[in-house]
C-alpha cells in the first residue's frame, strides 16, 4: 500500500555538479568539479593513446605500466616512497580508447605537493628504463597466461578480436604472446612521444581545492608534456556481413556464451534510446528480460546480462551468460529467442515506465561520490560530450518512447549478423545453417 | 567549514601524537544508535554530501555457523530472500526497489549475511518496509528453490570449479583448519548443494532471522531520529526469537607444517601460505591483532612495501606477491602470503624468498620510517573511505555483526599508532613459525586446448 503510494512520488530535483572547464597553456583540456566536503582530491589525466593507437598489441598497456617505474631523478622505489609516505594512491592503465593515470591524495599541503610533483614527473619525464621494461614485459606474459586459465576471459578476448576484424579495436589490450615477444623499448618510447602530449590530453579534477589551485595543479601536471597534436580520427567499425559462431574447447565445467555485434559510439544519436532499451533487455540486473528468462524462469545461469559499450567508434553490443556444459545449447537458444522477441516487439509500456523510474530515480546515485563524478567528467571530456550532459540526462531518459526503442533495435541489431562465441567443454553443437 | 576541516587534518598529519582525524570526520561524532524493544540494533551515520542513503540489514549468521552436511545454507537462504513473502510474490522485492531508482543486492560471508539497498534518501521507508517483511514472512516456495539451487551451482562452477586459484583456496582452507568451520567454503561444497532441501532453509531461516539477531545500518543524507522512528514502525512489531548460544570455538594448536599440492589444468603456478593468528574478537593480548595488521602493511602496503621493493623489483623473483590479514573476524583466522613466480623463476624460489622476508621480521626490528609510512597511509585511507557511503556502512555492519563495537573504527587508528617495532617482531616470532604454517602449491596440468577451433559462418539464428 505504502509502497504503491510512494512509487508515484516524483523524482526529487537535484542539480548535477557544475563542471568548470578551461585549457592549460600547453593545450590540455581541463574539467573541474569542486568538492569541498572531504579534505581530498582526485585527478585523472586521460590521453587518446589506448590500444587502438598502439603500433603493436600491448604497447599501450606496457607504456602505462612503465610510468611509475622511474621518472626524472627518481627510480621506481623513490616514486613509490614519495607517494606512500603521504598516503597517496596512483594507478595507470590503458583500454581500447583511453590511456589514463589516476591519483588520489589528501589536500593537506605536503601531501598535495609531493603527489602532484610526482605526477608531473611521471607524465612528463618517464625514464622507460631498459631493466624495468624487460621486467614488465615478462610480467605481462605471465599475466596473459594467467588470464588464459579463465574460460570467461578467453571468451571475452576471442569475441572482441573477432568482432573488430581489421579495425584497430581488434588489437588485444593486454598484448599477445606473439606481440609481447617482439615489442621493444623503442616501441614504448614512440607510443609515449606521439600520444602523451598536451593537446591529446584531458585532465579531470574533483576535490577540495579552489579554482585557482585547480588551475595551478593542471598546469603543473601537464608542464612536462609537449604540446603535440590530437590523435587522428579512428576509422569506422564495419558491421559483420553474416552471423558467425566460434566454439572453443576448454577444460571447464561451464560454457561461457557471448553473443553480439558492433553497437554504438559515444554521442550516438540513438544513445539514450538504445541505453533505455538495453536496460530492459539485459542491463538492469535481476529484473531484466534476459535475467527473467535465463535465470529466474529456468535456473540456467548465475549471471546473464547485455550491454552497449559506446566508444570513440562503435563499441560492442554484447549479451553474456555462463552455464554447465550440458545446458549450453538450451541457454543459447533462450538468449536468441529473447533477443529476437525484443527486436521484434520492443518493450511493453509498463516495462518502459519501470525502467525510466529506475534510471531517473537512481540518478543521484550516479554522482554521489567524488570518484563517480571523476569518472563522468573524464568520460565527458575525452569524448567531447556537452558539459550539460548530466543536467539533461534525466530529460533525455524520460523522452524515450517504446516505439523509438523498437525502431532503433530493428535498425541496429541484426539477428543475421551476430557473432557468437562459446568457450567450454564443446557440448554446444555448432548451429545448423 | 571545509577550511577548518583541512586545517585540523593538516595538524593531525604533522603531529601524529595528537588527534588523528578532524573532529568532523570522526565516526563517533556522526553516528547515532538505538536498540528497539525487540532487541534489534539500529545504527545511523550521517553523510550529507549527496541526497542518497544506503540501508543495510545484517544478520549474525554465515558459513561459519553451518554444521557439516549443511554447508552453503546461509548463502542459499540469501538467494531465496528474493523469492517472495506472504505479501510480495517472488521477484517483486527487486521490481519495487528498481522502480524506485534503487540498486540492491546481498552478500554472505563466513560471519554474516547482509542485504542492502542504495536509494535516493526519500525512499528509505520503502527499503525498511520490505526488509522488515522478509525478515519474518518468507514463503520459500519449493518450485522457486528447485530453480534457484541450480543458479547457485552455476555460481559455484563460475567462482570455484573453473578457477584454478579458487580450487586451490578451497583445498588450502579445508586443510588449514582442524576444528573451525572456516574450513568450509562460503558457497558450500557441491555435494551439500546437491543434497540441500528447502526444509533445511526454512529451519535455518526460523533459527537466525529475527530482530534480536539483526542490525540495521543506514548511512547517508538522513536524519537519525526519523530513521529510528521508521525502524520502530516497521521492525518494532516483529517477534523476537530464542537465538542459539554459540560454543566458543578454538583451533587446537598446530604441531607442524602442513603442505599440499593441487594439480589442475592451469598455465601458471601459484603459492599460498597461511599462519594461524589471533583475531581482535578473542586475542589474549589485545595489541597483537594491530601488530599483525602493521606487519602485513609493511610487507604489502603499497608500492614501497617490502614485497614490491624486494620481490617484484629487487630480486625479481615474483610477478606478484601479497600478504593478507583481517583482525576483524568472529573466529581466529590466518595471516596469508601468496604469489606467482616471475618468468624463469620457480615456485620453490618464490617460497624461499617469502620465507626469508618472514625470517627478517624475526631477526630485525622494522624501521620507524616503515611504521610512519603505514600510519600515514592508514590515516589517508580513513579519509578516502568517507567518499563511499556503502563502505562506511560495511565497516559498521561488519564490526557489530562479529560482536565488536563500531567505535573501533576510530580506535583502530589509535591502536595502530601505538604499535612498536618490538611488538611487530614479537608477533612475527610468536605466530609466523613453521609449526603453525599451511602451504599449498598449484601444480599446473596441461590445459589440453590443442583441439582446433570449430567455426561456422553464415546462417540465421534469429526467430
Amino acid at each position: 500500500m505504502l509502497v504503491l503510494l510512494l512509487m508515484l512520488l516524483p523524482v526529487q530535483l537535484w542539480a548535477a555538479p557544475a563542471i568548470q572547464s578551461w585549457t592549460t597553456e600547453k593545450g590540455a583540456r581541463v574539467l573541474f568539479v569542486p568538492a569541498p566536503e572531504l579534505p581530498m582530491l582526485d585527478l585523472r589525466v586521460v590521453f587518446d593513446g589506448g590500444s587502438a593507437r598502439g603500433a603493436i598489441p600491448g604497447v599501450a598497456s606496457l607504456t602505462s605500466a612503465l610510468l611509475e617505474e622511474g621518472a626524472g631523478d627518481w627510480d621506481a622505489d623513490e616514486i613509490a616512497q614519495r607517494l606512500d609516505s603521504v598516503g597517496a594512491k596512483m594507478s595507470a592503465s590503458s583500454q581500447r580508447d583511453m590511456a589514463s593515470l589516476t591519483v588520489r591524495t589528501l589536500t593537506e599541503k605536503r601531501a598535495l605537493t609531493e603527489t602532484m610533483d610526482t605526477v608531473a614527473q611521471v607524465l612528463g619525464a618517464p625514464r622507460f628504463d631498459p631493466l624495468a621494461f624487460e621486467r614488465n614485459r615478462k610480467a605481462m606474459l605471465v599475466s596473459l597466461n594467467h588470464d588464459e586459465q579463465s574460460p570467461g576471459t578467453v571468451a571475452q578476448r576471442t569475441f572482441m578480436h573477432t568482432l573488430f576484424g581489421e579495425h584497430p579495436y581488434a588489437a588485444q589490450v593486454e598484448g599477445t604472446q606473439e606481440s609481447l615477444a617482439r615489442v621493444t623499448r623503442e616501441d614504448v618510447i614512440t607510443h609515449y612521444k606521439k600520444y602523451y602530449v598536451a593537446k591529446n590530453a584531458v585532465i579531470a579534477i574533483v576535490g577540495a581545492v579552489e579554482r585557482a589551485e585547480a588551475e595551478h595543479l593542471a598546469e603543473l601536471v601537464s608542464s612536462g608534456l609537449q604540446p603535440g597534436e590530437r590523435a587522428p580520427e579512428l576509422p569506422q567499425v564495419s558491421d559483420l556481413q553474416a552471423s558467425r559462431t566460434l566454439v572453443l574447447p576448454f577444460p571447464s565445467s561451464q560454457s561461457h556464451i557471448l553473443m553480439g555485434q558492433p553497437g554504438m559510439q559515444r554521442g550516438d544519436p540513438d544513445y539514450f534510446v538504445l541505453y533505455v532499451g538495453n536496460h530492459i533487455l539485459g542491463g538492469s540486473g535481476l529484473v531484466s528480460q534476459l535475467s527473467d528468462e535465463v535465470r529466474e524462469k529456468r535456473g540456467l545461469s548465475y549471471s546473464v546480462y547485455s550491454y552497449f559499450s559506446p566508444m570513440r567508434r562503435n563499441g560492442p553490443f554484447l549479451i553474456g551468460a555462463q552455464t554447465q556444459n550440458a545446458k549450453a545449447a538450451e541457454t543459447l537458444e533462450v538468449i536468441r529467442q529473447t533477443l529476437a522477441r525484443f527486436i521484434e516487439q520492443g518493450p511493453g509500456e509498463t516495462e518502459l515506465t519501470a525502467a525510466k523510474q529506475n534510471i531517473t530515480g537512481g540518478f543521484p546515485l550516479r554522482i554521489a561520490s567524488n570518484s563517480k563524478i571523476l569518472e563522468y567528467i573524464a568520460m565527458l571530456g575525452f569524448y567531447d560530450l556537452p558539459l550539460d550532459y548530466l543536467d539533461t540526462f534525466v530529460d533525455n531518459i524520460n523522452s524515450v518512447t517504446s516505439e523509438q526503442i523498437r525502431d532503433a533495435f530493428q535498425r541496429r541489431i541484426k539477428p543475421d549478423q551476430l557473432l557468437t562465441v562459446v568457450v567450454g567443454n564443446e557440448q554446444t553443437p555448432a548451429p545448423a545453417n | 567549514m571545509e577550511h577548518i576541516m583541512r586545517l585540523l587534518l593538516s595538524a593531525a598529519l604533522l603531529l601524529l601524537s595528537g588527534p588523528v582525524l578532524a573532529e568532523s570526520l570522526v565516526t563517533e561524532n556522526l553516528v547515532h544508535e538505538t536498540v528497539l524493544d525487540n532487541g534489534m540494533k539500529v545504527i545511523v551515520k550521517e553523510d550529507h554530501r549527496a541526497p542518497i542513503m544506503v540501508s543495510q540489514v545484517w544478520y549474525k549468521v554465515g558459513s561459519s555457523y553451518e554444521p557439516d552436511g549443511f554447508t552453503g545454507l546461509s548463502h542459499a537462504l540469501e538467494h531465496m530472500m528474493f523469492k517472495g513473502t506472504e505479501s510480495h510474490p517472488p521477484g517483486e522485492f527487486s521490481r519495487i526497489i528498481a522502480a524506485n531508482g534503487g540498486s540492491e543486492n546481498a552478500f554472505t560471508g563466513r560471519d554474516y549475511t547482509a542485504y542492502f539497498q542504495t536509494m535516493s534518501n526519500d525512499r528509505l521507508e520503502i527499503s525498511l518496509e520490505l526488509e522488515a517483511d522478509r525478515m519474518r514472512n518468507l514463503t520459500l516456495p519449493a518450485e522457486e528453490f528447485a530453480k534457484e539451487i541450480e543458479v547457485i551451482k552455476e555460481e559455484r562452477r563460475l567462482r570455484t570449479e573453473d578457477k584454478p586459484t579458487g580450487q586451490l583456496y578451497e583445498q588450502f582452507t579445508a586443510l588449514s583448519y582442524r576444528s573451525l568451520p572456516y574450513a568450509n567454503p562460503v558457497i558450500g561444497w557441491m555435494n551439500d548443494l546437491e543434497q540441500m532441501r528447502v526444509e533445511d532453509l526454512a529451519a535455518w531461516y526460523r533459527r537466525w532471522y529475527a530482530p534480536n539477531n539483526a542490525t540495521l545500518v543506514v548511512v547517508g543524507d538522513v536524519e537519525p531520529q526519523a530513521v529510528f522512528q521508521l525502524a520502530r514502525k516497521y521492525f518494532g512489531p516483529l517477534k523476537q526469537e530464542q537465538i542459539p548460544v554459540l560454543k566458543p570455538l578454538r583451533e587446537p594448536p598446530q604441531k607442524g607444517e602442513v603442505r599440499s599440492v593441487v594439480k589442475i589444468p592451469a598455465n601458471e603456478p601459484y603459492l599460498l601460505m597461511g599462519y594461524k593468528t589471533p583475531a581482535a574478537t578473542s586475542a589474549e593480548r589485545p595489541w597483537e591483532p594491530y601488530a599483525l595488521e602493521m606487519l602485513v602493511a609493511i610487507l604489502d602496503g603499497g608500492n614501497s612495501s617490502r614485497f614490491s621493493r624486494n620481490l617484484v623489483r629487487g630480486s625479481e623473483v615474483a610477478v606478484s606477491a601479497s600478504a593478507g590479514y583481517n583482525a576483524f573476524t568472529r573466529l581466529p583466522g590466518m595471516l596469508t602470503l601468496d604469489g606467482t613466480p616471475a618468468r624463469g623463476r620457480d615456485i620453490g624460489q618464490l617460497e624461499k624468498a617469502l620465507r626469508e622476508e618472514i625470517a627478517r621480521l624475526h631477526s630485525d626490528p622494522v624501521t620507524e620510517e616503515e611504521l610512519e609510512r603505514v600510519r600515514t597511509q592508514v590515516i589517508a585511507s580513513k579519509v578516502f573511505e568517507l567518499d563511499s557511503v556503502f563502505y562506511q556502512a560495511m565497516e559498521i555492519g561488519t564490526l557489530e555483526t562479529i560482536g565488536l563495537d563500531w567505535r573501533l573504527i576510530d580506535q583502530y587508528v589509535e591502536e595502530l599508532k601505538k604499535v612498536t617495532p618490538e611488538q611487530v617482531r614479537e608477533v612475527a616470532q610468536r605466530y609466523l613459525r613453521d609449526e603453525n604454517l599451511t602451504v599449498t602449491l598449484l601444480q599446473p596440468l596441461p590445459m589440453d586446448d590443442g583441439k582446433p577451433v570449430r567455426s561456422s559462418t553464415g546462417g540465421r539464428h534469429g526467430s
